[in-house]
């Protein structure tokens, strides 16, 4: 028998799919990997694992994995791909890359990924070194996947911040420093179906068994909600009304944290008086909750001596999702529960490190002044919203599809789209997506399988790696992780060292000094005195030492700013619930609560037509969004796309459990399976998204099945926050159900 | 006789599926087939929606015997994300119940 060799790793991207973060043990034999299991010695999971991440092998060795660079051989949508060389491939992609940018300029190519994963870093890079501004999550409505809530903790607190479940310190649970939450607000998430954001779900179960009690605000009923202390089991997209109401309580009733905010509040009357305007009643009607439950939990974790907010994407799908998560950030702000123990702690990446640059000086010196400059004119959506261009580099993605769509005012003609499956996936319009992208000149898709985008769009497909197959490093919060390639499956490549070849091509010069990929991931990691190998090689991981990554109180230690004085890192120095920052980009710098677009007093006639509201995108262990519907061991414990159904409503459209049914509206009907459920209350409807039949025909025009199952494909656009980010309608939708006649 | 059993917390198991896939990689269970199911059930109780969820062990559970010769934990009980688990003799588990609000303990005798 061959021999067993077991090495430790990462979880991150590719695989699971996932935001990542955990410690795996890949068991290798003959340079395959025969088995995964979770790494016990690893802090951040302890040993735990996920489906996705054990059905791993199903995964990397499917029949139908992408193994080779293909070229597309018959036309669009044909599905006609043959094998070429990798250098054929990059030389093709070189050269069309550059014909588009000699014609239109480099601002014609966007570079476009999904959700959060290790796909930022390779793909600026590229992005950057062929000199496009043009890097966008394109399909995500509103880009409302955490960047609204990014956002807006940067303009209240200056920094960002995450529920304290002793993440940031190496003991974890047995830490003395470290008390278990008293409250966790679930805001808008269900922690018991994965791990967003930079955070494993089940810490909150773990802080539970430690005492934490819940207040869930969740339109749905959950595991979580069961357990809860409060549920508020409010209208889908009045979450600012809520959190603005229970601002008012803890305010009006003096149960704020007088001290803390004197010392360390700045604008505290003007949200005092911001959030009278919502009193109890009103609210109450806003949020379809009794006035009494927002009271009571509004009071009980104003109480707590030490409480935490763990939120989700529903924040920033709410109508003006930035505002609502300002909202949601004052409520801690007022309760004194920022950086402290077992409350939400500040989370700047462990030892300063991280993994792509940020900052205009390091853009400058990798690709020169003329980037920086095309940023800030040609960036889509930066002339438009303040906070498109003041935060972080993304162009906004419903006017990148506009414009992909009319030419104007310059043309796109290529995209470069880094395991995103945007038709199949997140996609709001998903029809009016695909129509607008056939325009497209050149499109290169760099994927794992075959999926609706690829099959529809690509002219070059590029095989990605899994983890166990690449290696990287991953700063996100802490502990500073290394990913280590331990096998090698059929000729892909990982993201970074695909985007690295390319970008080499476009900027010799901005990356002479570098060799490998590695070579960069030795630099990115200098602040924290590691080189690659050596970090892998003590571990793979390392909490933050001492200093500015490492919570508690670094407010009053003076390590959070430049100046090295206590205080925030905002103009004021303090928290700034009336956001300065925000005020000199020409918006409101209180939390506001805007009616999601459609609903039965925005557009109530539309409401008589669909009177359903539409929930989507619940997760689940078993799928990370588009992916994994042809891994067996996953699917067959989904096998259909469902739609929960409350029996009131089941009875009202006298639709039985397990019938086929459309979910509708102007926009088109997409098929589901009922599921009746007092998961959801009568009058919603929810379903997940992401569903397409990778065992069905994946030629046009069927693309898998995608026009029957997709449901963003009836998700209108464009988003509706005033600031460019937040507001994608993907929770507010209204619908009906009808029959499906045979 | 004290045996081989696994404590399930009633309360915790949050219906994650990861025990499902553990068992089925560690036995290369094809499709259909694994040592245990996670079930769901949803009711009513002080005016509440409930969901609950219980692991349910099958003939095909044979308490990870290979493991237990490497003294590694069965993988189900391993990877649990809620750690909801705990695998050791009846008796011993018999124990730790009493302390516990909801919990079912489950034995068999593999392989009959
Ligand atoms: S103990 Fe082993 S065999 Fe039994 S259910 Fe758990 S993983 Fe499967
Ligand atoms: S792994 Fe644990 S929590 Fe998850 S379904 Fe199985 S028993 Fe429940």
């Amino acid at each position: 028998m061959s021999q067993t060799q077991v090495f430790h790793t990462t979880a991150w991207s590719a695989g699971p799919g996932c935001h990542g973060g955990c410690g795996q043990k890949v068991y290798v034999e003959d340079g395959k990997m025969v088995r995964i299991e979770g790494d016990e010695a690893h802090p951040w999971s302890q040993g735990r694992s996920c489906p996705k991440v054990l059905a791993l092998t199903q995964y990397m060795y499917h029949p139908d994995r992408i193994t080779r660079p293909l070229k597309r051989v018959g036309a669009r949508g044909e599905g006609r791909f043959e094998p070429i060389s990798w250098d054929e491939a990059l030389d093709t992609c070189e050269a069309r890359m550059k014909d588009l940018r000699t014609k239109y300029g480099a601002e014609s190519v966007v570079f476009a990924q999904g959700t959060g994963r290790d796909i930022g870093g390779p793909i600026t890079l590229l992005c950057y070194s062929f000199g496009s501004p043009n890097w966008v999550q394109l399909g995500l409505s509103g880009h409302s996947c955490y960047t609204p809530r990014l956002g807006a903790m940067k303009g209240i607190f200056g920094d960002f911040a995450v529920a304290d479940c002793s993440q940031f310190l190496e003991k974890r649970y047995a830490d003395p420093q470290w008390v278990p939450p008293e409250i966790i607000i679930t805001w808008g998430q269900d922690s018991t179906t994965g791990c967003p954001d930079g955070f494993f779900g089940h810490w909150v179960v773990d802080c539970m068994r430690l005492g934490t009690k819940i207040i869930a605000v969740d339109p749905r009923s959950t595991w979580l909600t069961s357990r809860a202390l409060h549920h508020l089991q409010l209208r889908p997209g009045t979450d600012g009304a809520l959190a603005l109401a229970m601002i008012n309580v803890i305010i009006s009733e003096g149960l704020y944290d007088r001290e803390f905010v004197e010392k360390w509040v700045h604008g505290f009357d003007q949200l005092a008086a911001r959030a009278r305007e919502y009193p109890l009643d009103k609210a109450a009607a806003i949020t379809d909750l009794p006035a009494a439950d927002i009271a009571a939990a509004a009071r009980a974790f104003a109480r707590a001596k030490q409480a935490a907010i763990q939120w989700g994407v529903p924040v920033d799908m709410c109508a003006d999702g930035t505002s609502v998560a300002q909202a949601i950030s004052c409520l801690t702000a007022i309760t004194g529960n920022i950086d402290k123990p077992g409350g939400e702690v500040i989370a700047r990446p462990s030892h300063g490190v991280t993994a792509y640059p940020f900052s205009t000086e390091e853009l400058i010196k990798l690709y020169g002044e003329d980037l920086i400059k095309r940023m800030n004119e040609k960036r889509v959506g930066a002339d438009k919203y303040p906070r498109v261009k003041n935060f972080r580099g993304w162009a906004q993605p419903d006017m990148v599809i506009d414009q992909i769509h009319s030419g104007k005012p310059y043309p796109i003609k290529g995209a470069w789209i880094q395991t995103a499956n945007i038709i199949g996936g997140q996609a709001a319009r998903a029809g009016f997506h695909l129509e607008a992208m056939q325009k497209l000149e050149f499109v290169v898709a760099v994927d794992l399988f075959h999926n609706p985008t690829t099959m529809a769009l690509a002219d070059i497909v590029l095989p990605a790696a899994t983890f166990p197959e690449k290696n990287s490093i991953r700063s996100w919060w802490a502990p500073l992780l290394t990913i280590k390639k331990h096998v090698q499956v059929g000729e892909c490549r990982s993201d970074w060292e695909i985007n690295f070849a390319m970008a080499k091509r476009f900027n010799p010069e901005g990356l002479a000094r570098w060799n490998s990929v590695e070579d960069m991931f030795d630099e990115r990691l200098a602040p924290s005195g590691f080189t690659f190998r050596q970090l892998y090689e003590q571990g793979g991981w390392k909490m933050p030492e001492d200093g500015p990554s490492k919570p508690y109180r670094r407010h009053e230690r003076g390590l959070l700013r430049m100046d090295g004085k206590p205080g925030f890192n905002t103009p004021t120095g303090k928290v700034e619930v009336y956001s300065e920052t925000f005020k000199s980009w020409g918006l409101d710098p209180l939390p506001q609560y805007t009616e999601p677009p459609q609903s039965a007093t925005a557009t109530p006639d539309l409401y008589r037509k669909y009177p359903l509201i539409m929930i989507t995108g619940a997760r689940s262990q078993l799928f990370f969004h588009a992916e994994h519907r042809m891994i067996p061991w996953l699917r067959e414990k989904m096998p259909d796309p469902y739609v929960e159904v409350h029996p009131d409503t089941a009875a009202r459209y006298g639709v039985y459990d397990g019938e086929w049914v459309y979910l509708e509206n102007d926009m088109g009907r997409v098929k589901r399976k009922v599921k009746v459920s007092r998961r959801v209350k009568a009058g919603h409807v929810h379903t997940m998204h992401g569903w397409w039949m990778p065992e069905r025909e994946g030629k046009a025009p069927d693309l898998f099945g995608v026009w029957d199952y997709q449901i963003n494909k009836i998700i209108p656009g464009p988003q509706s926050s005033t600031s460019g980010f937040g507001g994608g309608q993907y929770k507010t939708t209204l619908c009906t159900l009808t029959k499906i006649e045979h | 006789m004290a045996r081989y059993a696994i404590l399930i917390d009633h309360d915790y198991c949050t219906g994650c599926h990861t025990c499902e896939v553990a068992c089925q990689q560690e036995h290369s269970y094809p499709v259909g087939t694994n040592g245990v199911t996670v079930r769901e059930y949803e009711y009513e109780a002080n005016g509440r929606v409930k969901i609950d969820y219980l692991p349910f062990f099958t003939e095909h559970c044979d308490f990870c015997t290979a493991r237990l010769a490497r003294q590694e934990q069965p993988a189900c009980v391993k990877h649990c994300q809620a750690r909801c688990m705990e695998f050791g003799l009846s008796n011993d588990l018999g124990e730790t119940m009493k302390e516990r609000p909801r919990a079912a303990l489950f034995t068999h005798v593999p392989h009959r």
